[in-house]
């Protein structure tokens, strides 16, 4: 029945997938075009990988809606590999690059099958934006060039960047017609890509900003053609060149130089940005799919190379799952691979049919879509964000950036790596740290009481989140999870990032996830993200920066009109009149949300002395009264850990109601008085809602959950049996 | 189950001996078992003053302490006393890492946990004054020495007054054969997960149907985890103030390089630790 079912839904999402593929593929065209040609490769190459991308991913794929094909982060890798395995001769080199394709596709494969789908979380993210940065900035400062007109700018990064200013002199002094036309149609084109989201029209934006160039410069040959006496004045080499017979004239990769260092290196470096790219799309696609579903990684990764593979022989490029092309399927209402499938058909179309329209399309305009990626890539915006997370984040991200541009990406990333490790060290001022747990399991996960609690011990960084990552994958996003990091001494950026993900993920299913243990954290910025340390306990925290469980808790002081104070200077000085209190030393009372007659808080307190001496943190709530009522202890019967035994002093037994003695433990020095007390209205309260710890001291009542820091919700639900017990009782 | 009526302690003049003493002199009082101490060195006047100073401190031994002296290698002398004696508790204090609430074990006594021919007891905090034992952890891993070590774990705490006994299930993930990588694996995996906790939950409870646990607050938790290192990593948690394992089958080279079971445990100790024989 289910099989049958699922079938039917296929059937009837077709029309609405044809559709989203499409308009994918009206964008996928451009770009797919535009970047072979920044990669050096024959435009028609970018094509074929789309092609078998979406054929292939979409049979054999793991995801829903991604759409795969040639990747922005590729343009550079391929083109290096291209201009060193040719030594200068692109042609030959392409075909070797091919070869390096093929390789990597298979390693891809054998990725796939080894489940190594998580290598991608040994990177750090900030050393992982430097990279993307870099690439930006590479496909940035290459096709500058070529929208201005210029085919022949050449050299590294650096000397193409440095030589901006000179080609736009160029442009506007030059006295080559077919230069300045080409020029002015990739300004224009640039310009499109700028405003296109800021005009607000429903028919403008029926078709997506790169179509737009390519109809609006075919449509521009045509003028020339049928209605202007003048020439195009564009002159062949400047415009895109496509093979006469597109379906027969297929590269054939040349494996001759399979084992030299260049190649090598070159594999390297396009199978770890395929990965890289492919893995952080799959992820962020995940986030965006509205049915909530989770793609299988590692079988997508293996579909990947096998479209790599057969790209390769082909004569395309690698196959990646690419983020923007997947967000307009997205958009797009695509609701399963067929989506992916439809777009590669349309392409298919496309080439077949329009190849002569194709073939008008100045190189310009396709540099003007590519120079707009690669801004995007390395905007200041994103420059921005790093440093508000943290100037360290800052510092790691730039040295990326800088190695990768003026060296290799492989260099770059491996630097990159070392040097967040480097200031991980610095900042601990301790390496011992992470040299002697590198190794160790560090991540506990157990389910109690219907709920996840996962604690992480010793540190949590990029170096061993996959341990972390593992555990968390395993619960159900619809389940109730409390990850506690109190025993680490030091979480990085890459883990918070993470973190702050999978809890969008697991409300978004229905679940909630939660961290605590964090409160007594030191951070070097108010951003979430940001990286977090221990402090011991001598050393005072800094005021001002919150972290995120202490802003909810400021918000729900908000909602109830409390008070909220992040730490109270005195210690609320009815706490020690408390028996529990009595053998427990109270050190700090934090995180206090109170009004005049209740408030919770989060209060530190050691058992022990000296060495023995344990500290622990955990949420409690108090209530003052304005009567006096006699001491006694209220506890679920059998749980003897919180006792404090009023010596001699048994179960009191409350008549009439022999199931409430049954469950709970009573006891107190004034029997008589506190069976005055239990009216029957508080007995049914206690008995209907769940157990907690309760005591009380002449003028006031303690209330206990668990011997530990309360998450968000568990604070709720622990002020809302506080108020309802205050009523009751004070009435 | 386990029976402990001779106890032998290891005497270092060192600023811990009060501490390690009175808590041996407790232990084997709970147990009412004979306190055997050993010095390795030389029998001076002064040591033996020092001694004689402490137990008179001390609260009183039920039975009167045995005290032997002799020289040569500590571990060796400690082991041949065990095998001599007839022990069948050694306790052993562990090392606090500086500044830090983390405990571990000295060289010395590592190699006696492993070489040991009897149940080895390792204390975090000695303390000269007594800290209630409230909640104890005992492994209720698959094993033919779980029943053994459960019982003795429900033995000991009666003796120590001990009224919370939790049995942690440490199931190896190996177990679980479904690999968790989309949305049908993970709802695979989460049902086959609760039919092995169930399995694993019956088998500790055909143990338990042997043992009076009236008076005990149990509590049975399954972990999927590493083996060894998931208990531990509990005991911390929870805060418990004993935690019981079996004694491992066999500790060669080779587990020291690539740590499981035990050795977690033996480089970072959560609380004083009982390894059943």
């Amino acid at each position: 029945m289910g099989r049958k079912n699922s079938f039917k839904t296929f059937a009837k999402e077709i029309p609405t997938n044809i559709f989203s593929g499409f308009v994918v593929s009206l964008i996928a065209l451009p770009l797919g075009l535009g970047l072979a040609l920044a990669s050096g490769a024959p435009p028609i190459s970018g094509i074929i990988a789309a092609v078998v991308g979406g054929i292939v991913t979409a049979i054999l794929g793991g995801s829903n809606v991604t759409i795969t094909g040639p990747g922005n982060g590729l343009v550079v890798v391929i083109l290096a590999a291209i201009t060193t395995l040719g030594n200068g001769d692109m042609q030959q080199g392409f075909l070797y690059t091919l070869a390096a394709i093929v390789v990597s596709g298979i390693i891809m494969i054998i990725l796939g099958f080894l489940r190594l789908g998580s290598l991608g979380d040994f990177f750090p993210s900030s050393a992982i934006q430097g990279m993307l940065a870099a690439i930006g900035i590479g496909i940035f400062a290459k096709q500058v060039h070529v929208m201005l007109g210029n085919l022949n700018a050449k050299g590294s990064i650096i000397e193409l960047m440095l030589g901006i200013p000179e080609g736009i002199k160029y442009y506007f002094t030059t006295d080559n017609q077919s230069v300045f036309y080409a020029g002015s149609v990739g300004i224009i084109s640039f310009l499109i890509m700028v405003f296109y989201s800021k005009i607000r029209n429903r028919y403008f934006q029926l078709i997506p900003a790169p179509m737009w160039i390519v109809v609006l410069s075919v449509g521009m040959h045509y003028y020339y053609q049928y209605f202007s006496v003048a020439l195009y004045p564009i002159e062949e080499s400047l415009l895109i060149a496509l093979p006469n017979d597109v379906m027969s004239n297929f590269a054939f990769p040349d494996f001759g130089k399979l084992l030299e260092f260049d190649f090598i290196n070159a594999v390297i470096a396009i199978t770890l940005i395929a990965s890289i790219e492919s893995l952080l799309s799959i992820k962020a696609v995940d986030k965006l799919d509205p049915l909530k579903r989770r793609s299988n990684v590692n079988k997508d990764i293996r579909a990947l190379g096998l479209a790599t593979v057969i790209s390769g022989f082909l004569g395309g490029l690698n196959v990646v799952t690419v983020i923007a092309r997947s967000s307009v399927n997205v958009n797009n209402k695509g609701t399963n691979r067929s989506a992916n499938f439809f777009h590669a058909i349309f392409l298919v179309l496309f080439i077949l049919l329009f190849a002569t329209e194709l073939r008008k399309i100045p190189l310009a305009a396709l540099a003007a879509i590519l120079v707009y990626t690669g801004y995007k890539l390395a905007s200041p915006e994103n420059i921005k964000k790093v440093f508000r997370i943290g100037k360290e984040q800052l510092i790691i991200f730039l040295i990326t950036l800088i190695t990768t541009i003026s060296t290799s990406l492989i260099t770059g990333i491996l630097v990159g790596i070392i040097s967040t490790f480097f200031i991980h060290v610095v900042i601990n001022k301790d390496i011992m740290l992470f040299l002697r747990n590198l190794l160790k399991p560090n991540v506990l996960m157990f389910k109690e009481d219907d709920k996840y609690f996962v604690s992480i011990d010793n540190f949590s960084s990029f170096l061993n989140f996959t341990k972390l990552k593992s555990k968390l994958n395993q619960i159900p996003e619809n389940e109730d999870v409390i990850i506690d990091f109190s025993l680490c001494d030091f979480v990085d950026h890459s883990v918070m990032e993470n973190m702050n993900s999978y809890a969008e993920t697991f409300k978004r299913k229905g679940g909630h996830l939660e961290i605590i243990g964090l409160d007594n954290y030191s951070t070097r910025s108010d951003h979430p993200f940001a990286l977090r340390k221990n402090i011991p306990d001598f050393i005072k925290p800094k005021k001002g920066v919150l972290t995120k469980r202490q802003k909810s808790l400021q918000k729900i002081g908000t909602e109830l009109n409390w008070n909220y104070l992040p730490l109270q200077e005195e210690k609320i000085s009815e706490l020690p009149t408390f028996g529990y209190f009595k053998t427990r030393q109270i050190n700090k009372v934090s995180n206090i949300v109170s009004n005049d007659e209740c408030s919770f808080f989060d209060v530190e307190f050691s058992e022990g002395e000296m060495i023995a001496k344990q500290v622990i943190r955990a949420s409690m709530f108090y209530i003052k009264l304005d009567k006096e009522i006699p001491e006694f202890t209220l506890d679920r019967e059998g749980f003897f850990e919180y006792i404090y035994h009023f010596a001699g002093f048994k179960d009191i037994e409350i008549d009439n109601h022999p199931d409430f003695s049954k469950r709970f433990y009573l006891s107190g020095k004034n029997q008589e008085k506190i069976k005055e007390l239990f009216t029957d209205e508080l007995i049914f309260f206690f008995e209907s809602n769940p157990y907690h710890h309760i005591e009380s001291s002449k003028q006031g009542l303690l209330i206990l959950g668990k011997e530990r820091l309360a998450g968000v919700k568990e604070i709720k639900a622990l002020a809302d049996f506080g108020i309802r017990l205050q009523k009751i009782i004070s009435s | 189950m386990q029976i402990f009526k001779k106890i032998l302690i290891g005497i270092a003049f060192s600023p811990n001996l009060k501490a390690n003493l009175f808590e041996a002199i407790r232990i084997s009082n709970m147990f009412s078992a004979k306190l055997v101490a050993v010095h390795v060195g030389n029998k001076t006047d002064e040591k033996k003053q020092k001694l004689q100073l402490l137990l008179n401190e001390a609260p009183n031994l039920n039975t009167p302490l045995n005290t032997i002296w002799q020289k040569g290698k500590p571990v060796n002398v400690i082991l041949e006393t065990c095998k001599n004696e007839g022990i069948d508790l050694l306790i052993l204090g562990a090392l606090q890492k500086e500044n830090l609430y983390k405990y571990y074990v000295g060289s010395i006594a590592r190699e006696l946990t492993r070489k040991s021919p009897c149940s080895v007891l390792l204390l975090i905090k000695p303390s000269a004054i007594r800290v209630p034992c409230k909640h104890i952890v005992v492994n209720g891993l698959k094993d033919e020495k779980t029943k053994d070590t459960i019982k003795t774990a429900f033995k000991i705490g009666n003796q120590l007054d001990c009224k919370r006994i939790t049995i942690v299930e440490e199931i190896s993930q190996a177990e679980l054969d479904i690999k968790v990588s989309d949305d049908i694996s993970l709802r695979k995996a989460t049902i086959e997960k609760a039919k092995i906790k169930k399995r694993e939950d019956l088998r500790v409870e055909n143990i338990l149907s042997e043992i009076d646990c009236k008076e005990t607050t149990l509590k049975i938790q399954s972990i999927f985890g590493r083996r060894g290192y998931s208990i531990g990593h509990y005991a911390k948690i929870k805060r418990a103030d004993l935690l019981i394992m079996n004694a491992p089958k066999k500790m060669g080279f080779i587990d020291r390089i690539f740590p499981h079971d035990i050795e977690y445990i033996l480089s970072e100790l959560p609380t004083d630790l009982l390894i059943v024989k």
